[in-house]
C-alpha cells in the first residue's frame, strides 16, 4: 500500500506540474514578448499585464498544488524513487500536453529531446 | 534567436540551478522537518541561504515567464534542462563529488536532448497576441 501511494504521489506531481506549466505557457502566449512589451509600455504597465492574466494565477496555484504534492509523495516514498520517476515523467507529460493543449507543432526533434532529457534526468537523479 | 534570448535561458539555469543550490544547503542547516509540524517551514525562510535562494527562485521565475513569452514550452524545458549538467559539474569539479558511470550516462543523454531541441526554432506558432507587434517569432515554423 506505500508502494501505491508513493506512486500516487508521483501521479499528481506530474498532473499538477504539467498542468501548472501550460497554464503558465498559455498566460505568457497571451501576453506576448515581454521585451516588446517593456519597450512599448514600461515595465509597470508589462508587469500589470502580466498579473492581469487569469491562468497566470490558476498556473501558480497548480504550481503550489505539485509542492505539496511532492510533499505527500515524499511521505510515502524515498527521496531516490520520487526525484527522477517525477522530473522525468513531467518531461514526457509536457510534451504530450503542450501538443494536446496549447496547439505546439512537437516535432521528432523534440519528442526526441524530450525522451532523451527525461532519461538522461532519470540516470543523473537515480 | 537573438543574443538577449540566450541570455534569459541562460537566466533560468543560472537562477534555477543557484536557487536549488542554495535552498539545499539552508535545509541541511535547518534540519528535518516532521510531517506533525509542518509549520515550522515557515520560520526556514529565517535562514540567510534559504533567504537569499528565494530571491534567486524570483530570478529563476521571472525569467522563465520571459521565456514562455516567445518560446514553446516544449522548447523552454529541454533547453534548459543543461541545468542538471551544470550542477553535476560543479559537484564534480569544485565540491570534487563522485559522479558515477550511470551519471555520466544521464548526462551526456540530457546534453544530446538539449542539443536536439536548441537546433530548432523557438516557437511554432506564427500568430501574434497580446497586443505586441512582434510576440512570436516566425522563424523556422514551416517543415
Amino acid at each position: 500500500m506505500t508502494h501505491f501511494y508513493a506512486w500516487l504521489g508521483v501521479f499528481l506531481i506530474v498532473v499538477t506540474s504539467t498542468t501548472g506549466d501550460c497554464l503558465l505557457a498559455r498566460a505568457m502566449k497571451q501576453v506576448g514578448d515581454l521585451g516588446a512589451l517593456r519597450k512599448q509600455r514600461g515595465i509597470a504597465q508589462t508587469i500589470l499585464r502580466v498579473l492581469r492574466t487569469p491562468s497566470l494565477m490558476l498556473g501558480i496555484a497548480f504550481m503550489a498544488l505539485s509542492f505539496f504534492s511532492l510533499l505527500f509523495a515524499l511521505s510515502w516514498g524515498d527521496v531516490s524513487m520520487v526525484g527522477p520517476a517525477s522530473a522525468s515523467l513531467t518531461f514526457v507529460a509536457n510534451a504530450f500536453a503542450a501538443k494536446l493543449f496549447l496547439h505546439e507543432r512537437v516535432d521528432r526533434r523534440r519528442w526526441t529531446a524530450a525522451v532523451f532529457v527525461a532519461a538522461g534526468v532519470f540516470l543523473l537523479a537515480g | 534567436m537573438n543574443f538577449r534570448k540566450y541570455l534569459v535561458l541562460a537566466g533560468i539555469i543560472f537562477f534555477g540551478s543557484i536557487g536549488d543550490s542554495l535552498l539545499s544547503h539552508g535545509m541541511k542547516q535547518v534540519g528535518s522537518i516532521s510531517l506533525d509540524h509542518l509549520g515550522s517551514v515557515v520560520f526556514s525562510v529565517l535562514n540567510p541561504w534559504i533567504a537569499v535562494g528565494i530571491l534567486f527562485l524570483l530570478g529563476f521565475f521571472a525569467t522563465y515567464m520571459t521565456a514562455l513569452s516567445w518560446a514553446d514550452l516544449t522548447y523552454v524545458l529541454p533547453a534548459t534542462a543543461f541545468g542538471y549538467v551544470f550542477i553535476a559539474v560543479i559537484a564534480r569539479f569544485l565540491l570534487h563529488e563522485h559522479i558515477s558511470p550511470v551519471r555520466w550516462l544521464g548526462i551526456v543523454l540530457i546534453t544530446a536532448g538539449v542539443g536536439f531541441v536548441a537546433g530548432g526554432p523557438e516557437s511554432s506558432s506564427t500568430k501574434k497576441t497580446g497586443g505586441t507587434e512582434s510576440a512570436l517569432s516566425t522563424a523556422g515554423t514551416r517543415p
